[in-house]
């Protein structure tokens, strides 16, 4: 799990200098009480954007 | 009484229409002509490519919906427009061939007061040689532009995670099929959907999936990347996307014009000048966009197309099309009325008008051939379009043809898009994000050239969430149910 989006890296390839998540922020997206609060938040963010551009 | 002739039934022409007839009322006559018998929420055309919706769940029949609305439906699609009438008479009008079962061919004349152009893109497959043929169901890939192409390519899919199920192992070639391609948002979404499906399915680790486009970083998205508020940082879209491509173990190619298509393999030229080839069992990959082909003919019966259109069959607005080189290029080059500079009763909106240039710098290969991604006009901004432009309409129509027209340009205006990244209610994620101003203002927001306090995003269940629900929700506006006008575009 640790080594979860580590272990797609090839050495000088194309992806070898990019950020890889870390177990917890592969956890966190799929976690039901951390998704449903960035809900509020990603909608009232959304909300803000789509407010300023009518 | 006034006629409004709006050409295109989708997202930015539908709604101009179904809000022109909402604040015109039954004094006025709104008029679509579309050639589809159905609407479709394209976006969720991504998961009908992956079986994940059928092509009942991304449509409905336009008729009922327009009757409820008193609008006049011709189930036909646009030849040609007439602005100045002709010998006969000075009324402007456009000439339209049904496609409607039983009528299909009959040509037939509908003259306009004003007339709204939202004809969106005539997808070119024809661009790019063994692309695909004239409906877009190519020999060698598929496509998910339309709810058809996509039912299509869900079969295709799944023939091929039967294969691996028996142990043949399957190379996935998913992006854009010409240099000049813009949709690079439809792909990805497609990528990380056939990857969630196919760990689903339990054959991933036969898989070889590879992502080929024109951006010349991976994050581009036609609009140039956006840096996006994370942890304290600005963070290029650059970083965000490498990230999920190398945690989702898909490879890439950038940069990259595709000039040929052959059976289970694709020739592409690099940036750098250098050809390549790359072999696939299942390819998806967008053509490039042009105008749907509209002819313009004045009074004396001559071809003013080159007046009206720009040369990619896009039609000229109120933008700066003079404005150069790329270090002369402003926010301010982009149209804020969507209004024709010849005929100021026609407007163009969604895709259909014509952008000055691209968002993303423009770039070309050694040996001459441009590879950079076109401006992407998605869904929010398109809509926005639509009900601005419907707007000014009204206003002429109800207050004098000298009322002040509404602006909306993409320079000023920000978008939120949801790219998903695989379907399930629990297991689903996508990237939700916001950025703004969609073009970027490297004079007002320097350096990043949009503004970071409204530009993030971040990929997780809730995105996903946000996803389905707008789906159901732009549907449920579409079909002008109650609270329809509520709804933000
Ligand atoms: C697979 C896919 C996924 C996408 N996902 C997203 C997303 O998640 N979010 C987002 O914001 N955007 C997304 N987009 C982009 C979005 O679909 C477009 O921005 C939007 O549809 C543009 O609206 P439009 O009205 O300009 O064009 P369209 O919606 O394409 O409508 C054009 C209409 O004109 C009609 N027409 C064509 N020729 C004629 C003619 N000669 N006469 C009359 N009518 C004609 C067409 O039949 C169509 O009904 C996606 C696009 C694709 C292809």
């Amino acid at each position: 799990m640790s080594k979860y989006g580590e272990k797609n890296i090839r050495a000088y390839g194309n992806n070898f200098t990019t950020m890889t998540p870390g177990p917890v922020a592969k956890w966190l997206r799929t976690c039901l009480i951390f998704q449903a609060i960035r809900f509020v938040i990603i909608n009232i963010k959304m909300l803000v954007v789509v407010s300023k551009s009518h | 009484m006034a006629r409004l002739v709006v050409l295109g039934g989708g997202v930015s022409g539908h709604t101009a229409a179904t809000f022109a007839a909402e604040w015109l009322g039954s004094a006025h006559e709104v008029v679509v002509v579309t050639p589809n018998a159905k609407w479709n929420w394209i976006p969720s055309n991504i998961w009908v490519g992956v079986g994940q919706m059928t092509k009942e769940e991304v449509t409905f029949d336009l008729a009922p919906v327009y009757a409820k609305a008193g609008i006049i439906y011709h189930q036909a699609k646009a030849l040609g427009i007439h602005p100045e009438g002709n010998e006969t008479s000075d009324k402007p009008y456009v000439v339209v061939e049904s496609t409607e079962a039983g009528k299909a061919g009959q040509i037939e004349n509908i003259e306009y007061d004003y007339l709204i152009n939202a004809t969106g893109p005539k997808l070119n497959f024809a661009a790019t040689p063994g692309l695909g043929d004239a409906n877009g169901l190519g020999e060698f890939t598929v496509s998910v532009c339309t709810a058809d192409h996509a039912v299509h390519a869900n079969e295709e899919l799944h023939k091929c995670i039967e294969k691996m199920k028996k142990g043949e192992r399957q190379k996935f070639l998913i992006g854009t099929g010409h240099g000049m391609c813009t949709c690079q948002g439809a792909a990805f979404e497609y990528i990380f959907n056939i990857e969630h499906e196919l760990n689903k399915a339990g054959v991933r680790d036969m898989a070889d999936i590879k992502w080929i486009s024109n951006e010349s970083f991976l994050g581009d998205f036609g609009v140039g990347g956006l840096h996006m508020k994370a942890m304290g940082f600005a963070v290029s879209s650059k970083i965000f996307a490498e990230s999920l491509f190398a945690e989702r173990n898909v490879d890439w190619i950038i940069g990259a014009h595709v000039n040929k298509v052959e059976k289970g393999k694709v020739h592409y030229e690099l940036l750098d000048g250098s050809m390549g080839e790359e072999e696939f069992d299942f390819s998806m990959l967008i053509p490039p966009f042009a105008g749907v082909g509209l002819k313009a003919i004045n009074k004396a019966g001559e071809d003013i197309t080159a007046t009206i259109f720009a040369p990619n069959g896009f039609m000229k607005v109120d933008a700066n099309y003079a404005a150069g080189a790329y270090e002369n290029w402003k926010a301010s080059d982009w149209p804020s009325t969507y209004q024709n500079p010849t005929y100021g009763n026609v407007f163009a909106c969604g895709i259909a008008f014509a952008p000055p240039h691209p968002i993303s710098k423009p770039m070309s290969s050694p040996n001459g051939t441009p590879i950079n991604p076109t401006p992407p006009r998605t869904g929010m901004p398109s809509g926005i379009m639509g009900k601005a432009v419907a707007h000014s309409v009204c206003d002429r129509i109800l207050k004098g043809p000298d009322a002040p027209l509404h602006e909306a340009s993409m320079a000023h205006m920000g978008a939120a898009c949801v790219a998903s990244a695989g379907k399930g209610l629990f297991t689903g994620t996508a990237a939700a994000m916001t950025i703004y101003p969609v073009v970027p203002d490297f004079e007002k927001y320097p350096g990043t050239g949009r503004d970071t306090e409204y530009t993030f995003g971040e990929i997780g269940l809730a995105g996903h969430w946000i996803k389905h629900i707008l789906h159901h929700l732009f549907i449920w506006k579409a079909k002008l149910k109650p609270g329809w006008t509520l709804i933000p575009e």
